[in-house]
């Protein structure tokens, strides 16, 4: 490994001790011999096992479960329906106020999306409970369902999720997160170019090779212990406590080595069923996706709409930016409303731009809710940003390198969102980057620097 | 439900256990016999977390039942240190960086122990091609790979 140390080298000490050395990591030797426990790895006497009934349609409202030939099913021990769960409707962000509470644990008078869970069978043995779940009789009225963002957000659109009484989430700034900076219509009619482009991406799923899941043990007192994978120790914990209507002191969570999360494991699925479980029954209870519930209901990465229209200068300046942003939360909020809301304030990229004007828009439809996933609300938005830069570059006829470092942000520029700009260092990897990759720039961006303009 | 007896040895040791008809290994290994290196990933033989060696073959322990392995050598990544000293393969993947969350790495080293066994100097391809049914979802493939060539070098110089 190379270290460059002529960038900002007034700022450069060279006395570390870490930075520019390999150093081993602490988990490999156990993770080379097998040794590393994983939730999984763990075995109790009497564990049952925990399977749910899955919603077959995308939209439909319950008229009645029938549980009666599943619990006369062999090794059947305990059925679980919403009735069972102390506070059965939630959402993850109410811990830091983020509302209202939108989604049930176990589905209670309708289903809004396929695959949404309606009953829990927990049973001697992992095939004892997927027996019975095939026997549990649900009889549903089957609704109209949408599944495109801009359909959900039409008049006459089927509700989704009554607990929003709209299609949307709402911000406390209206129906979509704002961003006004400047004036973006006098920015458009001064520009020499405009140009507008739509981007579209598609859910996906992290897919990790070790699935959701925990086991629970109660210790005796009242007290369970939950062995989890969840990426979100206390914020799982938390909003286990308010399901449960339990204080956090009987709840003893026991986390570590994850099999692969990439922010697929921060939703607060698994663990309070189980608890529920475990707490109804005295016994140890195992609730582990397989491999299809880890791909077909697992949250994954929101599918996004993206449309920018810039304004562009032939000397290479981007004089005004409006974006529209559309999250598709599918069925239930999870973490979208905040990855649609950290979308906004990312739109206007490393880049400064006078005149800016976001909306991003968090929209329910029937399909599986999405949530985080390695830099939501911003990897797709960096896609389209990025592409569009290439897009406007080649319009005024310019290196597209070159068209980033005229409009890169520095040290002291004002962003969009009223955040001034500290510690900026996009210049210096553009310039690496031109060396590296021997994409030849002008001599005078290889002497700009992210300190101040001009400077 | 009737048991059935299984007996093999495991990394050497002899191994008895009475399960249930149709038990897989994997499941017979990680909740009977309690070696938890063989990870079930999938448990539809496409992930290779649970791969063991079977006498001498690369296995897939959530494909077999557990009754088709009596008289069997089974060989686990938990079995490869002799006397707490890393083997070749393991040395490589601590030294690579092959490892990030870990939970296909017993898998990986398993599939890695029989290609160098049958092929003690392989090529490039030849690794890439028996890591196939092994998936890596942190996508670290090129340090296993550079892993496994490193222990296939370290192993001829051992030799030599």
């Amino acid at each position: 490994m190379e270290l460059r140390k002529s960038y900002f080298a007034d700022q450069r000490k060279d006395d570390l001790h870490e930075i520019g050395q390999p150093r081993p990591r602490s988990d490999s030797p156990s993770h080379v011999t097998g040794k590393t426990a994983y939730f999984a790895d763990r075995n109790f006497p009497g564990m049952l096992h925990l399977k749910m009934v899955r919603s077959p349609h995308h939209h439909a409202r319950i008229r009645s479960i029938d549980t009666s030939e599943a619990e006369k099913h062999p090794g059947v021990v305990k059925v679980l329906t919403a009735k069972d769960v102390p506070h059965n409707v939630y959402t993850i962000l109410i811990l830091i106020q983020i509302g209202p509470e939108d989604e049930t644990v176990l589905a209670d008078s309708k289903v809004r999306w396929k695959g949404e869970a309606v009953v829990a069978m927990l049973a001697e043995t992992e095939r004892a409970a997927q027996e019975a779940a095939a026997k549990v009789k649900v009889d549903y009225e089957v609704l109209p369902a949408v599944f495109d963002m801009e359909e959900a957000l039409k008049p006459g659109a089927p509700l989704v999720n009554e607990y929003h009484g709209q299609n949307h989430y709402l911000y406390d700034s209206g129906e979509c997160r704002k961003v006004r900076f400047g004036d973006v219509d006098a920015g458009f009619a001064g520009a020499d170019h405009i140009l507008e482009q739509t981007y579209q991406s598609s859910p996906i799923e992290h897919a990790p090779t070790e699935t959701t899941g925990c086991i629970v043990a109660p210790e005796g007192n009242d007290r369970f212990t939950c062995y989890t994978n969840t990426q979100a120790m206390f914020f799982t914990l938390d909003n286990a406590s308010i399901i449960l209507q339990m204080p956090g002191s009987k709840l003893h969570f026991v986390g570590g080595t994850v099999g692969g999360g990439f922010g697929g494991k921060v939703d607060v699925i698994v663990e309070p069923i189980a608890i529920l479980g475990a707490k109804l029954t005295g016994r140890p209870v195992s609730f582990i996706y397989s491999r299809e519930e880890e791909m077909q209901i697992s949250s994954p990465r929101a599918a996004e709409k993206v449309v920018i229209k810039d304004g562009v200068m032939k000397d290479g300046r981007i004089v005004a930016r409006k974006v529209t942003g559309y999250t598709d939360a599918g069925a239930y909020s999870r973490h979208s409303p905040y990855g649609a809301q950290k979308g906004a304030g990312h739109y206007p990229g490393p880049y400064t731009i006078p005149n800016v004007w976001i909306d991003t828009y968090c929209v329910y439809t029937n399909r599986t809710p999405s949530s985080a996933m390695r830099g939501f609300g911003v990897t797709i938005g960096d896609f389209a940003l990025e592409v569009q830069m290439d897009k406007l570059a080649r319009l005024i006829g310019m290196d597209p390198l070159e068209f980033r470092f005229i409009n890169a942000y520095r040290d002291g520029d004002m962003k969009a969102h009223r955040q001034p700009t500290e510690g900026a260092a996009l210049i210096e990897c553009m310039q690496e980057a031109s060396r590296a990759a021997n994409w030849p720039v002008a001599e005078k961006y290889l002497s700009m620097s992210s300190y101040a303009k001009g400077a | 439900m009737a048991k059935v007896p299984v007996q093999f040895t495991l990394n050497g040791a002899e191994k008895a256990e009475f399960i249930d008809s149709g038990t897989t290994l994997l499941n017979a290994l990680r909740d009977k016999i309690g070696d938890t290196s063989p990870k079930g990933g999938c448990h539809q033989g496409t992930c290779g977390a649970c791969s063991v060696i079977i006498d001498g073959e690369l296995r897939l322990s959530c494909l077999t039942l557990a009754e088709t392995c009596n008289g069997a050598a089974i060989t686990t990544t938990s079995g490869l240190s002799e006397g707490g000293v890393l083997h070749p393969l393991q040395r490589a993947f601590l030294d690579a960086f092959a490892t990030q969350c870990g939970f296909c790495t017993p898998g990986m080293i398993m599939a890695a122990k029989v290609l160098l066994d049958h092929t003690p100097s392989p090529s490039r391809e030849d690794v890439v091609e028996a890591l196939s049914g092994n998936i890596c979802r942190c996508t670290g493939y090129e340090p296993i790979i550079q892993a496994v060539l490193t222990a296939a070098r370290s192993n001829s110089q051992h030799a030599a």
